[in-house]
């Protein structure tokens, strides 16, 4: 039964645009609103970007405070290309996406070369770099703090106006498989099995005959790749780059999603990225209704992460193996209760 | 008389390996316990779950009470020192600072330890780390000896030192073990012949042996089935 | 000449704050093992209470409540958040992520995203003339309370029982422990330490740039993470050596090179230390 979930909620979510069912509370207008479908097109775009993190953090233990860069690297790469080149969008993404590859194999090759807490400075310290390039706005390229929107031309038609959003959602969804796709095929080959040895225990894969230096680059290229593609799908969704995905908050909130979610489980981090993309956009509307601190989104979720470390260690995907025990429990009781 | 400690059925799992199942002794209020067995048996891990440095389970009465799950620096203390396996010492302190730090009592035993150690008195403004293995070692033991202790845990005393130093550390722990008891980890099966009154041997994990150390060593069959080594 | 040596005053009094952060970062995470983002928030706690009581109580005054509020704050944060979670290294620097995203969230919503205008001495206001240059004496407060700091920090770490705690924890926490010392009293104490000198950062950087803002604390810990690994975890004077290099290198780099410049060579400042130096240039291991 279990196996049909994933592709039962693929199917749900590949006809949701079809449905002009409003859902008043969760979202301000029908499901097939460019509005709703914008809104959950993010939220699959971070599901997609959270989970492709975790390929670092869950699984092979590699705490990179850096991911933004490659993020940014891909949602800036293909705008620039479209925007200021006017190249067409099937040639700037794949150029995109590997030049951010190569990107994450060169950076990665340096700080890999530190290990725990180094390794997420290093990284930090380099995506910082790119944060500050794209701010600079160099030979006018990223247009600096306003961001740069895509020019439309160079996009198909299909990608472009209000109401081909359904048409981004669709993309947005697709990318996500293709991430899902990519990252469990990873998890059920030898390396990912390597990966979660050297994040358990480094010594004992070294000991095995692999190099965990090569291991861990190959992930983080991988990774790299993937967090450029999300980019790519990012700024046709939002229509541009902005800085914001350059920044290390946005890296933070990856941590967040993940460990929200259950870092390292199948689908926790996507989970976690879904919910946080939702509960950010949701809240920063709701926001100037409520009080004080509480308008601010960040505030709010920042508590609800820290809460979630204390009493939620495994987050959402942990939920359920603790509900496991006393569901069981409860079940022994009601069989030791009827009469035999 | 009562045994200053007592271990009974104590089991640790580091990392899914389950590293001691159920260690059984005591330690005598007197004289040497030394503590045996082949590289990689558990008695470094012994040591450290007695002193509540890593997660275990079961019984470690220690003068008549429980004290798993206490505090590590409380045990400490109460009068339960440790010598760790490798010296440990400051490497970036000085001798005369490594040694301050260790003062727990308003008047720590200086005279002892200079009687003992007349060298590390001459190199109080010395770098730790740039002392010599045995030196280390005086370091080591003499941290302990400032205050007053009611059990030494000390772990490979003589590990990688040269033999005219082993011999020296042994004769200081002779010394220090007509006052204090001691359990004492040890490879060097002639420092233990030296010193020790008892013997507890650990394989895999548990107790294969237990004796007076005298016995133990006297017969060479079970040492060498034991330990892996023996009088050749 | 005179541009040089403004040059290096200036790059010298960047250095200064890049330092207050980084001896107390290095500090928590040599001792801690704890690599505290929540380092920025109190940073901007020194820099708000000062900004918040210096029209009632002056200046001077408000310069000490905000060095104490930012102690109070790292040494609430060690006690309620970072010590439950004792020994479990990456929750801790997940709840200094958490708590650095709320914070800045709260400091938003109370104050305001915008920059306020910060109060400074009137005489930080005035330039020195040195050798043809004319030196802002901003920069002459910002190196002389770094270097007071230092020399303090040196101070107390030798020649005081819980400075020789710190240094042996430092080195190896559970051997201090197996003395019968309970380390996480140390623990609470770096914490306050490093939140003080983060609210002396704060307020001088204040009293520099002439405004706070609720960010201002992210950007200036990101590089005082660089001069903590170039420096070398837990070395304070690898702190001040590391500060002073990137501090200068962004200054010159900044002037001579194109804008923007200066900061990304700080970061191949650090990939180079790190290929020839993986330990940093104190020396000390740079793992966890």
């Amino acid at each position: 039964m279990k196996r049909f979930v994933p592709p039962a909620l693929l199917l749900l979510a590949a006809v949701a645009p079809f449905s002009t069912l409003a859902v008043p509370g969760l979202f301000e207008g029908p499901l097939n609103s460019p509005g709703t479908l914008q809104l959950l097109a993010v939220c699959l775009v971070f599901g997609a970007l959270a989970l492709g993190y975790d390929l670092l953090f869950g699984r092979a233990g590699l705490l990179s405070f850096g991911h933004a860069l490659y993020i940014a690297a891909g949602a800036y790469g293909v705008d620039i290309l479209v925007s200021h080149y006017g190249w067409s969008l099937w040639a700037a993404a794949p150029v995109a996406v590997l030049g951010a590859a190569t990107l994450a194999a060169l950076l990665g090759s340096v700080a890999l070369r530190t290990s725990g807490i180094a390794f997420s400075m290093v990284t930090l310290a380099f995506a910082q770099v790119g944060f500050i390039l794209v701010n600079r706005d160099p030979g006018g390229l990223t247009g600096g703090e306003e961001g740069l929107p895509m020019v439309t031309a160079g996009l198909p038609s299909a990608l472009v106006g209000v109401t081909n959003t359904v048409n981004l959602y669709w993309l947005a969804l697709a990318v996500l498989v293709v991430i899902v796709l990519v990252v469990h095929t990873i998890d059920r080959a030898p390396l990912g099995r390597t990966l979660i040895g050297l994040r358990d225990d480094e010594r004992r894969i070294a000991v095995v005959g692999l190099s965990p230096y090569r291991v861990k680059l190959l992930a983080f290229v991988v990774a790299g790749a993937l967090a450029a593609l999300g980019g790519v799908v990012h700024a046709l969704v939002v229509g541009g780059a902005s800085p914001h995905v350059a920044s290390s908050d946005l890296t933070l909130a990856l941590i967040v999603m993940a460990v929200l979610g259950g870092a390292g489980t199948r689908w926790g981090a996507l989970a976690g990225g879904l919910l946080y993309a939702y509960l950010d956009q949701r809240l920063a509307r709701l926001g100037g209704d409520l009080p004080g601190p509480l308008s601010e989104p960040l505030f709010l979720l920042g508590t609800l992460f820290i809460l979630a470390v204390y009493f939620v260690p495994g987050g959402l995907a942990g939920l359920r193996t603790r509900w496991e025990p006393l569901r069981r429990a409860v079940r022994r009781r009601q069989v030791a209760d009827s009469p035999t | 008389m009562n045994p200053i400690l007592r271990v009974a059925g104590l089991s640790v799992r580091l990392g899914g390996s389950h590293i001691l199942q159920g260690v059984t002794f005591d330690v005598a209020p007197a004289g040497v316990t030394a503590l045996l067995g082949r590289n990689g048996a558990g008695k470094t891990t012994t040591l450290r779950a007695i002193l509540g440095e890593v997660p275990a389970r079961g019984t470690v009465e220690y003068d008549g009470r429980a004290v798993l799950g206490r505090a590590t620096h409380r045990l400490v203390r109460d009068g339960l020192a440790y010598v760790p396996e490798d010296r440990c010492v400051f490497a970036g302190l000085t001798v005369a600072e490594n040694l301050r730090l260790a003062e727990r009592v308003p008047d720590p035993d200086y005279a002892l330890v200079h009687e003992l150690f007349p060298e590390l008195k001459a190199r109080a403004a010395q770098r730790a780390g740039t002392l010599s293995g045995g030196q280390q070692q005086m370091v080591a033991i003499a941290r302990v000896l400032l205050n007053p202790n009611r059990l030494l845990l000390v772990d490979e005393p003589t590990k990688g030192l040269a033999p005219a130093v082993v011999s020296a550390v042994a004769t200081v722990l002779g010394r220090v073990a007509a006052r204090v008891p001691v359990l004492l980890v040890e490879q060097n099966l002639a420092v233990v012949r030296k010193l020790a009154d008892d013997a507890v041997v650990i394989e895999a994990g548990r107790v294969a042996w237990r004796g007076p150390a005298d016995e133990l060593l006297g017969d060479n069959e079970t040492t060498r089935s034991l330990l892996g080594v023996g009088r050749h | 000449m005179s541009t040089v040596i403004l040059l290096t005053l200036t790059g010298l009094g960047l250095a200064a704050l890049y330092f207050l952060i980084a001896s107390g970062l290095s500090l928590v995470f040599g001792l801690a093992g704890v690599l505290n983002f929540a380092h920025g928030l109190f940073l901007s706690a020194g820099a708000y209470a000062t900004w918040w009581a210096a029209p009632h109580v002056g200046l001077p005054l408000a310069v000490v409540l905000g060095i104490v509020a930012a102690a109070a704050t790292g040494a609430l944060v060690e006690l309620v958040l970072i010590r439950p979670l004792y020994a479990r290294h990456t929750e801790q620097v997940l709840v200094t992520v958490g708590l650095s995203l709320a914070g800045v969230a709260l400091l938003q919503s109370v104050w305001g995203a915008d920059a306020r205008v910060f109060l400074r001495p009137a005489w930080a206001s005035q330039v020195t003339g040195i050798l043809g240059a004319n030196v802002p004496d901003d920069r002459f407060l910002l190196i002389g309370a770094a270097v007071l700091v230092l020399v303090a920090l040196l101070a107390f770490l030798r020649w005081t029982r819980y400075g020789l705690i710190i240094r042996a924890g430092v080195e190896n926490r559970a051997m201090v422990r197996a003395l019968g010392i309970d380390v996480r009293n140390a623990f609470t104490l770096v914490f306050a330490i490093g939140g003080a000198l983060a609210g002396l950062a704060g307020i001088l950087g204040g009293m520099y740039f002439t405004s706070i803002s609720p960010g201002q604390g992210a950007s200036l810990l990101i590089f005082a993470f660089i001069v903590v690994v170039i420096g070398g975890l837990g070395s304070i004077t690898g702190s001040a050596v590391a500060a002073a290099g990137v501090g200068l290198l962004q200054q010159f780099v900044n002037y001579y090179g194109t804008a923007g410049a200066g900061d990304v060579s700080v970061v191949v400042l650090l990939a180079a230390v790190l290929l020839l130096r993986p330990a940093g240039v104190a020396g000390k291991a740079v793992t966890a």
